[in-house]
């Protein structure tokens, strides 16, 4: 038994249980932004939601936008970077924290 | 009377959970005949690939084979009623079928348009399942103006070969070529070549007109090949595809997945409304996939092509199973691509 079970994505409707009012106006955010033709297409839509899945480390939105991305017509080259961007921004998050590390340096007059 | 040639494993489903008749009365629809625009026939299930998707189960042990008095009759069934337009010669490989040619010959001559479903790699396999000659494919599908359905699941490697088997991509891509340089795919030859996508796994196929694009795209700036249009196909919960749906424990999922994604336009425009289909023992079918699953047109009695008769045919109702979710899903799914 793990705390992520795959068959919980289907169930995440029941947040709506309590307060559905808001839970309402959740998924219809998230269906407009994440499922609909705008000024970007659906497959890229996919393939940052795919990275955010990565970047957050969400088992089910992994799973999840890894359907997305292959009914959109991704296929695992473009699935595979767009992991990979998710993989450097988030190192050049860390790293670029070495900037703060170097003014701590020079206050104690490294 | 029919000779049962019939060696098929069907794996239908009866469950009420996925019961599309009962999901057509919700959307208020009732889908009847309208026409026989298209007689197809399936005359092998031989071939020369065994691919993981294939509804038909087709694969180079197969050896059922149309014989030849059922050919001989839908010849006589093409040539006597000019309702019906299209002759749509599929399998297995039909190619590997010995009569292949002079059925082909036969419907040219009766002014029909023919189409045949063509794996691409089978243009290399040199003799028929008998053993005789078969060179010379492109030339004939040319002379004969024969409209070239082709498989070929992706513009990449890694999904054809993973669907098709190891190779099956770079001799699909020298197909192609063949064809191309036949004039095949170019506009304003009059040679008309179609290919067709379907999912390499358990999910849905992308928008057909988005596909289309990423295919011409690709396949013209990486190999030099160009095509008439792509119809993208829904894979069937059946047989083949379904043992792997099953074996993944996927199966009831990719139910439930076709079935929510249930379309009343694309319900409408099911190509059983306008088709028959041919089994090689001359049983007919409102299409290929109640083809191999056993379940047979019928009026009085089971329809066949010894007793089929045009007017009487459109009087049939549509035999419906779960697998029917898989051409109303989405944007539809037909022989013919999306259907919406």
């Amino acid at each position: 038994m793990s705390y992520y079970e795959p068959e919980d994505l289907k169930r995440f409707s029941e947040i709506g249980d309590f307060r559905k009012d808001l839970a309402d106006k959740f998924f219809s955010y998230y269906g407009a932004s994440t499922s609909t033709e705008g000024a970007l297409t659906i497959r890229e839509k996919a393939l940052i939601g795919l990275a955010v899945a990565h970047a957050k480390e969400c088992p089910y939105c992994i799973d999840a936008f890894t359907t997305k991305c292959l009914e959109a017509g991704a296929d695992p080259e473009q699935m595979t970077e767009a992991v990979h961007v998710a993989s450097a921004v988030g190192a050049a998050a860390i790293l670029v924290m070495g900037v703060q590390m170097r003014n701590a340096m020079k206050r104690s007059g490294v | 009377m029919v000779k049962d040639l019939r060696r098929d494993s069907p794996t239908g489903d009866n469950s009420a959970e996925f019961d599309f008749t009962a999901t057509l009365g919700q959307h208020g629809l009732e889908i009847n005949p309208v026409s026989v625009s298209t007689l197809q026939m399936n005359i092998t299930r031989h071939c020369n690939q065994a691919c993981t998707h294939c509804h038909v189960d087709g694969s180079p042990t197969r050896t059922e084979r149309m014989e030849q008095q059922v050919i001989e009759r839908c010849l006589e069934i093409l040539n006597g009623d000019t309702r019906i337009k299209i002759l749509d010669i599929t399998g297995g490989a039909p190619e590997l079928h010995p009569e292949f040619r002079g059925l082909v010959e036969g419907a040219v001559k009766s002014g029909k348009k023919v189409m045949a479903r063509h794996n691409l790699t089978v243009m290399f396999e040199d003799k028929t399942d008998i053993g005789e000659k078969n060179e010379g494919l492109v030339e004939f599908f040319a002379r004969n103006h024969v409209e070239v359905i082709a498989s070929l699941p992706h513009y990449q490697e890694f999904f054809t070969d993973r669907q098709r088997g190891a190779g099956v991509f770079k001799k699909s891509i020298a197909a192609l070529q063949l064809l191309n340089g036949a004039g095949y795919g170019h506009d304003g030859s009059g040679l008309v070549l179609n290919l067709v996508y379907n999912p390499a796994g358990f999910f849905l196929p992308a928008s057909q007109a988005s596909l289309e694009a990423d295919f011409r795209r690709e396949l013209l700036n990486r190999h030099g090949v160009v095509f008439n249009h792509l119809f993208a196909l829904t894979n069937m919960p059946i047989n083949r595809f379904k043992g792997q749906l099953e074996r993944s424990g996927t199966y009831r999922d990719y139910m439930h997945k076709l079935k929510d994604a249930f379309n009343p336009a694309a319900a409408q425009n099911v190509m059983c409304r306008s088709q028959m289909s041919v089994d090689c023992d001359g049983r007919v079918y409102d299409c290929d996939f109640n083809q191999v699953l056993g379940l047979q047109s019928n009026l009085s009695g089971p329809v066949t092509v010894y007793n089929f008769n045009y007017d009487e045919f459109l009087e049939r109702r549509i035999v419906f199973g779960a697998h029917c979710f898989g051409c109303t899903a989405g944007s539809g799914s037909s022989c013919g691509g999306a259907t919406t």
